[in-house]
């Protein structure tokens, strides 16, 4: 794990689960396995507090167990899973277009706990959606229940591993730690519940300091009846979630290359393919232009001819994004999934050139990336640059690692009069660099963000505490006058800076998303790429 | 290999035209200190992309980042006290639920012990448990004792070993049942000496430690 990743994992450990959970998260990332003891002894804290850590840990899935001989149990972190919660917004948001607001509450409950199970699940999402409804109007479990089915069929969630049922015939003492298992088959099987019910508002007279008994005595009351589907527990599948990103960005790149028509025909095959292909192929099963002039959106009234024609011509674009793989049903084509991630990370280098050091520079680059290997001279001719620039941008580039050096000796004592030096670009090293970048620059926004929050700290409490105050003389009946006065506590300029400060925390916050977009494309190309190797 | 070193002119073994620049030239001023650390840059960024799902995704992303801190799996830092206790404070008190997680799918080891009241009087099985870990050290320092006394020094080395490795592996059994309470209290005992008077029944007195020899120049009888 570089140092980088290290560092942005520490960031958000800390933003969503506290200081104590993040010391223990860092060290296990550092050190790799570890048992209990070893790492209470090495972070110097409480082993009660290192037990909370670690449940809250693997309950998120972020840290694994294993057991070792001599009956040790072993604690490993999941570096990766940790980078993914940077992209939570974006799930929940998919899951929101895909299935309304049902959906998106089911995928931000999966995510914030972690797992659950589907009762759990369903009562929760039902509570949350009758709070927004209007009064009197509550909404069913069914309902959500359906939708939790169809995200199931869809693979967008997924069963976790089972406790495996040990025979207890021996006297042996049970194990350390359970070992968990899961059937391919039973990965998407939703247990047959029949749950009756509605969901529950919560009354506005519960919220002040009678919610905290209030809650206790729900929750004895809720543990007495008994769970029908204990023990299954239910969690986000997210390489299907980047499976459909993936999706989203070769429909996009297709529109953009060419016509609106060519992408929805793109975006019919892959729906096609979605769970008949595992998601690191690097071809989509093949279809035949029958199959998919069938399985066109409804709408849309293309005749077979102008599907051939716009098929022969996707499959003869250079990008290669379709390729024909057989004359049989009309034509046999597949989608590239491993060119078309390869084509989508060579755009990133090059907009990123482009924006870097300027358009002349974006040429050099892509008549390198076109050429594989050229010579100094041929990159000026070619790129019709006059020399001392051509030179100075090579340079440049060479430099920030996106063009590398490739020697040629014509002797064996390696003269440098006597050797070619060529330059060329290296997609799969230089994603990884700029891979390694988008991980410092998330990691330098988030501290710029917390560091912004830190210093209108003051500020932002003063305003938090005459919201408070506010709202409580709303609910026991005030004045207009009076709340006037209160709110002409926070003087202009102090407004004035507030507005600067949710300004700045917004452009702070987007960033991070967007940088994150970029760093999905490379992470998928350099995955694809490894699984290739 | 040495060539024309110090006869003639010096010559260079490739093209130097190929580098850049040519024989005469003046080059930049050699740089003596770190580059800057936030330099000007040429190209500005290009601007965020806006749209609706952009704004829907951001107000997501910050709405997480409050719901978060209100779930009970964030463990905070206890906070030092406050000089002032604001009024505010009461109404913007979060009341997190307990949360319990499923012992069958976690070791056996992360399950809490139930911690025995400090100061209470030590039940049979609390006797029993630190007996055994006190009876440990004591075994093995009593070991020690005789060993040393007998002088057979290999012997008293494999013994050790032996007494070490048994009481490693005691242990780990114990680490089940040891609890983080019971550690302290553990040290305390250790700190304490090994004999039959409870310290708080020894009173020093009063004036004890109080009345410190501010003039050294009378002599202590």
């Amino acid at each position: 794990m570089t140092q980088a990743e290290i560092k942005l994992c520490s960031l958000l450990l800390q933003e969503h689960f506290g200081e104590i959970v993040e010391k223990i998260g860092v060290h296990l990332i550092r050190t790799g396995c570890q048992p209990l003891r070893v790492i209470a002894h090495d972070t110097e804290t409480s082993l009660d507090q290192v037990k909370k850590a670690l449940c809250v840990l693997i309950q998120h899935n972020l840290v694994i167990y294993q057991v070792h001989k001599r009956g040790v149990v072993e604690y490993e972190a999941q570096c990766s899973r940790m980078l993914r919660m940077l992209r939570y917004p974006r799930y929940i948001y998919t899951a929101k277009t895909l299935y309304n607001d049902t959906g998106e509450l089911i995928v931000e409950e999966l995510l914030l706990n972690g797992k659950m199970t589907m009762s759990a699940v369903v009562k929760k999402v039902a509570d949350r959606l009758t709070e927004t409804m209007e009064d009197g109007k509550t909404m069913d479990y069914t309902e959500v229940s359906n939708t939790f089915v169809r995200l199931a069929d869809t693979h967008f969630v997924q069963r976790c591993p089972i406790v495996s049922a040990t025979e207890t015939a021996e006297p042996t003492p049970p194990p350390p730690a359970p070992t968990l298992v899961i059937n391919e088959k039973d990965m998407y099987l939703v247990p047959k519940l029949s749950l009756i019910g509605k969901g529950k508002r919560r009354r506005s007279s519960d919220e002040d300091a009678a919610g905290e008994p209030k809650a206790k005595r729900a929750k004895h009351i809720e543990s007495k009846e008994p769970i029908p589907d204990d023990g299954i527990y239910w969690q986000a599948n997210l390489d299907r979630f980047h499976q459909h990103f993936r999706d989203q960005a070769i429909v996009s790149a297709v529109a953009n290359r060419m016509d609106q028509t060519s992408s929805e025909i793109v975006r019919t095959m892959l729906r096609m393919s979605e769970i008949t292909t595992p998601s690191c192929a690097p071809f989509t099963h093949p279809l035949s232009s029958n199959e998919i002039f069938r399985s066109l959106p409804v709408g849309y009234n293309v005749s077979k001819q102008v599907l051939d024609q716009y098929l022969t011509l996707l499959a003869d674009d250079p990008l290669e994004f379709v390729g024909k793989s057989g004359d049989s049903g009309g034509g046999m084509y597949v989608i590239n999934l491993h060119k078309a991630l390869a084509s989508l990370a060579t755009a990133t280098l090059e907009s990123v050139v482009q924006e870097r050091f300027g358009s002349r520079c974006a040429r050099i680059f892509r008549l390198v990336l076109q050429k594989k290997h050229l010579e100094q001279k041929q990159v000026e001719d070619f790129a019709m640059i006059p020399a001392k620039e051509a030179k100075d941008m090579l340079y440049k580039m060479l430099s920030e690692n996106f063009i590398s050096l490739q020697e040629i000796p014509k002797t064996p004592d390696h003269a440098p009069s006597r050797t070619f030096y060529l330059y060329t670009v290296t997609v799969l090293s230089a994603a990884r660099m700029l891979l390694h970048r988008c991980y410092k620059s998330i990691a330098n926004l988030i501290e710029r963000r917390q560091f912004e929050t830190k210093e209108n700290k003051r500020l932002l409490d003063k305003s938090q505490r005459i919201e408070a105050i506010i709202a409580s003389m709303q609910a026991t009946g005030a004045e207009e006058t009076q709340l006037q006065e209160i709110e002409e506590m926070i003087t202009a300029p102090e407004r004035q800076q507030l507005e600067t400060l949710k300004r700045n925390v917004n452009k702070l916050d987007a960033s991070e998303i967007q940088v994150d977009e970029t760093i999905f494309l490379l992470e998928s190309y350099i995955e694809s790429t490894m699984k290739r190797l | 290999m040495a060539g024309n070193r110090g006869r003639g002119r010096a010559a260079y073994t490739f093209n130097i035209e190929a580098v850049g620049f040519s024989r005469g030239d003046k080059l930049p001023d050699v740089v003596l200190k770190p580059p800057p650390l936030f330099p000007d840059t040429d190209y500005k960024p290009v601007p965020l992309k806006t749209g609706e799902s952009e704004e829907y995704i951001l107000a997501l992303k910050q709405e997480l980042r409050e719901t978060v801190k209100r779930m009970p799996y964030f463990m905070e830092t206890p906070e030092e006290k406050q000089d002032i206790e604001r009024y505010s404070k009461r109404y913007m008190k979060v009341y997190k639920e307990e949360w319990i997680p499923d012992w069958r799918r976690l070791p056996r080891e992360m399950m809490p012990r139930k911690k025995c009241k400090k100061g209470s009087k030590p039940t049979k099985m609390k006797d029993t448990d630190k007996g055994t870990s006190l009876t440990n050290t004591a075994d093995v320092l009593k070991k020690i004792e005789e060993l040393e006394k007998k002088g057979d020094g290999e012997k008293s080395d494999e013994e050790n070993e032996e007494t070490e490795g048994s009481k490693e592996k005691n242990k780990e059994d114990e680490d089940d049942e040891d609890d983080a309470a019971e550690q302290e209290e553990y040290d305390e005992e250790e700190q304490e000496e090994e004999n039959d008077y409870i310290n708080s029944y020894f009173d020093n007195g009063d004036d004890f430690g109080v009345d410190s020899d501010d003039n050294m120049d009378e002599a202590t009888y």
